[in-house]
């Protein structure tokens, strides 16, 4: 039986896959602006970001008003919270996309320090991160979920072995500490965003099977009551 | 799930003449929750709830097979007393049912058929139950006024005090909020909520909401069959079997 219920959740969904599109698109431009060292997509990203805000704020706003009017049960119920936890995870990653841009504006005022490789690919695992959370809420797909929570660890590693070598040119040279600084914030910032598409991920189980798996929980053997 | 039964089905068939209206049903109501039965009409629910004081027996044609325990001894056995049972097992039904009496009768009348005489302790036990019913302080000065001139919940709560006087241990409720307003219904279901601590509680509610708020557990029923029984709050975030989550999610029913 269709329901008109089912018509809202569609506008739900739609909000939140626009969201998760500006949120996708502003890790990308901001990583960019860093590579070809241009400024001018640096309002770009500022843009993306406002935009994401009023999403959130839509999407908490019907969230609610579903959760008031339908009183939502069982799938709808799981479907509603975990856009919500979505919408609040999409939003953040528009955040670290403002402060990677920050971040470059200030590199780009001084010379180059080194090339880029590592944060290139951090960015892009980071933003595959985001996209298949998303597609896996799209399509229902738990298994699909538990891989990008996997993939999580390799985020991390390259965050640490940015560190690692951003010290060493710290210690060889004072004057590139400013600089190295930037760079490894902007690590910092890309391991968040993957960290909010393990989130996003986390919550596409919830939604999916009904299964709580944040905080590794599973591995204290969190009982979740079946 | 460890449960100590207070009342239980076992392999529960139940029939009206050659119709099957309860396919093999186990359930167990646990002592001092409350067990909620959802389904659809004609799903079997208060045919079920029924079954338990024996109600169903005034109805031709009736045949019961399986068992149904109260602390562990079958109700249907020739040995049980129906009436004995009744006070154990009391009942509320959907539309409130005071008796043409006052409201200070209306509660002491069970009392007084039991043979209590004595009028300080009717009294004592009248007020008990007003005040178990939550009613008490609506009507503590209208005690003599027909019990008609209250209102459809206040005369709700009536029969509710009314099988609480004579103490019984189960409380069965069929519907009992669906010929009242909605104030009145929150009155009522926080009152079974506080009724578990004292009692085993089983209701048959249409209101998914209502199963949802006052109830421990949930069984859910359809076409005569017992299709999910569980935690409420894992039927209601969690179904296992398909038919329940689109039942309750409003996808048929």
């Amino acid at each position: 039986m269709k329901r008109q219920f089912d018509e809202e959740l569609k506008t739900l969904q739609e909000k939140l896959l626009q969201m998760a599109s500006l949120a996708q698109d502003s890790i990308a431009t901001a990583i960019k602006s860093l590579e070809e060292r241009n400024e001018e997509y640096a309002n770009k990203v500022l843009e993306q970001e406002k935009e994401i805000n009023l999403l959130d704020i839509k999407i908490d706003e019907l969230c609610m008003k579903l959760f008031a009017l339908r009183q939502p049960m069982a799938v709808d119920l799981r479907l509603i919270t975990a856009s919500l936890r979505i919408s609040s995870d999409l939003e953040r990653i528009g955040d670290q996309s403002v402060n990677i841009i920050d971040r470059t504006l200030e590199l780009l005022k001084v010379p180059v320090l080194k090339p880029l490789i590592d944060i290139p690919r951090m960015a892009s695992l980071a933003e595959n991160m985001v996209k298949d959370s998303i597609t896996a809420f799209v399509n229902r797909d738990d298994v699909l979920a538990r891989n990008v929570c996997e993939r999580d660890d390799e985020v991390d590693k390259l965050n640490d072995q940015i560190f690692r070598e951003l010290l060493t040119y710290m210690m060889d040279d004072h004057t590139s500490i400013k600089r190295a600084v930037d760079l490894i914030l902007i690590g910092r910032h890309l391991e968040r965003i993957a960290d909010h598409a393990t989130n996003i991920s986390e919550n596409v189980i919830y939604f999916v099977l009904g299964k709580t798996i944040k905080h590794h929980c599973e591995k204290f053997n969190y009982e979740h009551e079946d | 799930m460890e449960l100590k039964a207070k009342m239980e089905s076992k392999h529960l068939n139940f029939y009206y003449g050659n119709k099957m209206a309860l396919k093999d049903i186990s359930i167990v109501a646990p002592a001092n929750k409350v067990t909620a039965l959802i389904g659809p009409s004609g799903c079997g629910k208060s045919t079920f709830i029924r079954t338990l004081n024996r109600m169903n027996d005034i109805i031709a044609g009736t045949k019961v097979e399986g068992e149904i325990l109260l602390d562990g001894v079958n109700i249907n056995s020739p040995k049980m007393d129906v009436v004995e049972l009744r006070t154990q097992v009391g009942m509320v039904f959907q539309k409130p049912n005071p008796f043409p009496k006052s409201i200070f009768d209306n509660i002491a009348y069970g009392l007084r058929i039991a043979g209590m005489k004595d009028r300080k302790k009717i009294a004592e036990i009248v007020e008990k139950s007003l005040k178990k019913a939550a009613l008490w302080d609506e009507v503590k000065d209208r005690l003599h006024e027909n019990a008609f001139a209250l209102s459809g919940g206040q005369q709700q709560r009536l029969c509710i005090g009314r099988s609480l006087a004579v103490d019984p241990e189960v409380m069965l409720f069929d519907e009992p909020c669906s010929a009242i307003d909605p104030i009145a219904t929150a009155k009522i279901e926080d009152l079974i909520q506080k009724m578990r601590e004292n009692y085993t509680v089983v209701i048959v509610t249409h209101n998914m909401q209502q199963a949802a708020r006052v109830s421990d557990y949930t069984a859910f029923l359809m076409l005569g069959e017992l299709i999910e029984y569980g935690e409420t709050t894992k039927i209601f975030t969690n179904p296992k079997n398909k038919l329940t989550e689109d039942y309750i999610t409003g996808r048929f029913g």
